[in-house]
């Protein structure tokens, strides 16, 4: 081996070391999950425990006896991602660790859907602890099928051509912050600093916190692996995903975005948005307009 | 120190007693004062506990799971309807191995609304791996309770204290309080063997392939066979402490009794008096308690059972399609390949709250005395309307 080769080797297997999260896990090529993980976690130091409820993320981190985490993680039933990780809270409080900080680690499905209640519940309590959501717009674990986290006009395997989702996706900010949760925030992969920052701040804020991460799919999206953190940031450069925080329910911080982009820049590179006429990307970009100037008339910040 | 308390205070104060440390319970009738009586105990500091009012039993048994994983002793109670929804983490938790403990008020399971006791409730969780116990009075509800922590903790796998709905829950008894230091001796701090440390960290109950999965059933199945032995060892110390001796079943008059009453709860109070009266008639009839379902105690049964000539069954829960569920279970404890044993019967009364009445338990011993397997049903049903 030359000596370049020897000193890079090193060089990985000091990151593979560091990195909370990462070595050998079976995430797709292009997962956005695996990405948002390892930006959490190195946001938070690792003072972190996880736990996960049915999802993309309990097959990623590995089979037993394997683990890519160097956090502890607590696998949960589907619809118990909050109220197990609010035991845990307790429990761990209970026995002095009071600066570990403890995440709800789930998909949309387990959000927006089946673990809603369960969520809603912890978040009115105000229990002290970070849910996140990957969001990564369906049950994708399954086979891709709709979520109420599907957005409008989108392919999945149960809005099959001829019967394209009809809802649009559900605004799971809005349904957390009018539990008046002291932080939630909708965050992506391809936003990195963003993610980070917002990720700190809910860290720094004691109660609640929520952070739902856009968290790309090839797979389901049906986009190319290394275009993936290409279409997440499309996302918020074309406004269908905008970035802001609400702190108490109350005070709305929004990324501004002064030169959007159109939709159809969005939807042409995914093959769940392919089966639409024009007429269709039309609708959507009047949807996308429309909930744009909705929000920045919410905002009490634009920055 | 004496008290004059309900089935449902009973399990409170046992609760307050084992020092648990997360409480999480979601109100059901007829177990909701038990939830009540405990949070009030954390808010006056009674119970130095965190007490976590959930939206439901599912988030209740998720969230006791979430703390004991995070090791400290943790409770629960629902009945019916509540231990239903918890179905799905019922299996979770014992195969989590956790050693959370629960009681259930004994309740029927709608259609159509119901809100008195039958155990149909608990036996149809039977296979959830979770260890069961059947109390008849609210003294035995505050040490099983008490029991099954040291159990739960000694064994890694979570048990269920039944109670029946109304007829202990809502029954005031004498019942004797034990000293707090004396409990201590008996339930010192919870010891996880294993438990969420954010300093050695671990993963836990993930995704495990067919080549490992098995070993791990096994090893929860060896877990709760074992229960039974260590829960002798428990009752045994239970009585060297207090004074006070449970075995797993009850017998009464079974020496020589040609005909045997098996029952659990308190309708074997019921079975009791009839089997004295019947006694003064001379007729040989003797009664079986069941007082620990899971693990189900075969040899314990057989041997005791063996020696009738006859065994009539008293079910508070069905298995449409099938037979009562008390009598699969009895049943299966007799036959084994080869063996041969008492004629068994099974009879089902006494659900959604139907008073089992002593003569209901006379009809049976008459019809097995007399009528024989020719004149009895698979399944007989006693105090029907017709």
């Amino acid at each position: 081996m030359s000596e370049k080769t020897e000193s890079a080797r090193a060089e990985l297997l000091k990151y593979l070391k560091e990195e909370p999260f990462g070595c050998g896990n079976l995430a797709c090529p292009g997962c956005g999950e695996p990405l948002a993980m390892r930006e959490v976690l190195n946001a938070l130091e690792s003072q972190a425990v996880l736990v996960i409820p049915a999802c993309c993320g309990s097959i990623i981190d590995g089979l037993f006896p394997y683990t890519s985490a160097r956090v502890p993680i607590l696998h949960t039933p589907f619809a118990s991602a909050a109220s197990t990780s609010c035991g845990v809270l307790h429990g761990l409080r209970r026995r002095g660790f009071k600066n570990t900080t403890i995440i709800a680690w789930a998909g949309d499905g387990g959000t927006y859907d089946i673990g809603l209640q369960a969520l809603s519940s912890t978040v009115e309590r105000n229990e002290d602890y970070l849910y996140i959501c990957y969001d990564n717009e369906a049950y994708m674990n399954t086979g891709i099928q709709r979520s109420s986290s599907t957005p409008l006009l989108a392919w999945t395997t149960t809005t099959p051509e001829g019967d394209l989702k009809k809802a649009p996706k559900k605004n799971i900010i809005e349904i957390l912050a009018a539990h008046r949760i002291p932080y939630a925030a909708a965050a992506t992969v391809a936003y990195p600093e963003d993610l980070v920052a917002k990720i700190r701040k809910a860290r720094a804020t004691s109660g609640s916190k929520f952070v739902n991460i856009l968290s790309p799919c090839p797979t389901g999206w049906q986009t190319r692996p290394d275009l993936s953190i290409k279409i997440s940031r499309l996302a918020v450069k074309t406004n269908v995903y905008p970035l802001y925080e609400v702190h108490h329910g109350e005070r709305l911080v929004l990324i501004d975005n002064p030169e959007p982009r159109p939709v159809e820049e969005y939807l042409k590179l995914q093959g769940r948005f392919s089966r639409l006429s024009a007429t269709d990307i039309r609708h959507i970009q009047e949807q996308v307009d429309h909930n744009w100037s909705l929000l920045r008339k919410k905002a009490d910040e634009i920055i | 120190m004496k008290a004059l308390i309900t089935g449902n205070e009973a399990v409170s104060t046992a609760v307050k007693l084992a020092r648990v440390e997360v409480i999480a319970a979601y109100p059901i009738t007829p177990q909701t004062s038990i939830a009540e009586k405990l949070s009030q105990y954390c808010s006056s500091g009674e119970l130095d506990a965190d007490f976590i009012k959930v939206e439901s039993e599912h988030s209740a048994l998720a969230t006791v799971m979430g703390a004991s994983s995070a090791g400290v002793r943790t409770f629960t109670a629902t009945s019916s309807q509540g231990l239903a929804l918890m179905h799905e983490l019922l299996h979770w938790s014992s195969g989590a191995r956790l050693p959370v403990v629960m009681a259930n008020v004994n309740r029927a399971l709608g259609a159509p609304w119901n809100i008195w006791c039958d155990h149909s409730d608990s036996l149809s969780q039977r296979d959830t791996g979770w260890l069961q116990f059947y109390c008849e009075s609210c003294q035995e509800v505050l040490d099983t309770v008490l029991i099954a922590f040291r159990l739960a903790e000694s064994v890694f796998t979570p048990v269920m204290v039944m109670l029946d709905g109304y007829i202990l829950s809502h029954t005031a008894e004498p019942v004797e309080i034990p000293e707090p230091e004396q409990v201590d001796r008996f339930l010192p701090k919870y010891q996880p063997l294993a438990a969420i440390d954010p300093k050695d960290p671990h993963t836990y109950h993930a995704v495990t392939s067919p080549e490992y999965f098995m070993e791990f059933k096994q090893r929860q199945f060896e877990a709760a066979r074992q229960a039974e032995a260590v829960a002798r060892e428990v009752s045994a110390d239970f009585a060297k402490q207090f004074g006070r001796h449970y075995a797993l079943t009850e017998s009464f008059m079974c020496e020589d009794a040609e005909t045997i009453i098996v029952a659990a709860g308190t309708s074997a109070g019921t079975g009791r008096y009839v089997v004295r009266r019947l006694r003064e008639q001379g007729r040989r009839v003797g009664l079986l308690r069941v007082r620990m379902f899971r693990p189900f105690p075969f040899e314990e049964i057989r041997t005791l059972l063996g020696g009738a000539a006859r065994v009539a069954v008293l079910d508070q829960a069905i298995s449409p399609g099938s037979e009562g569920v008390l009598f699969q279970e009895v049943r299966s404890a007799l036959y084994q390949a080869g063996g041969s044993g008492p004629e068994i019967y099974d009879f089902v009364t006494g659900l959604g709250g139907r008073d089992i009445l002593p003569s209901y338990i006379e009809e049976m011993v008459e019809k097995v005395e007399n009528g024989g397997k020719a004149g009895l049903a698979r399944v007989n049903w006693l105090g029907l309307k017709s």
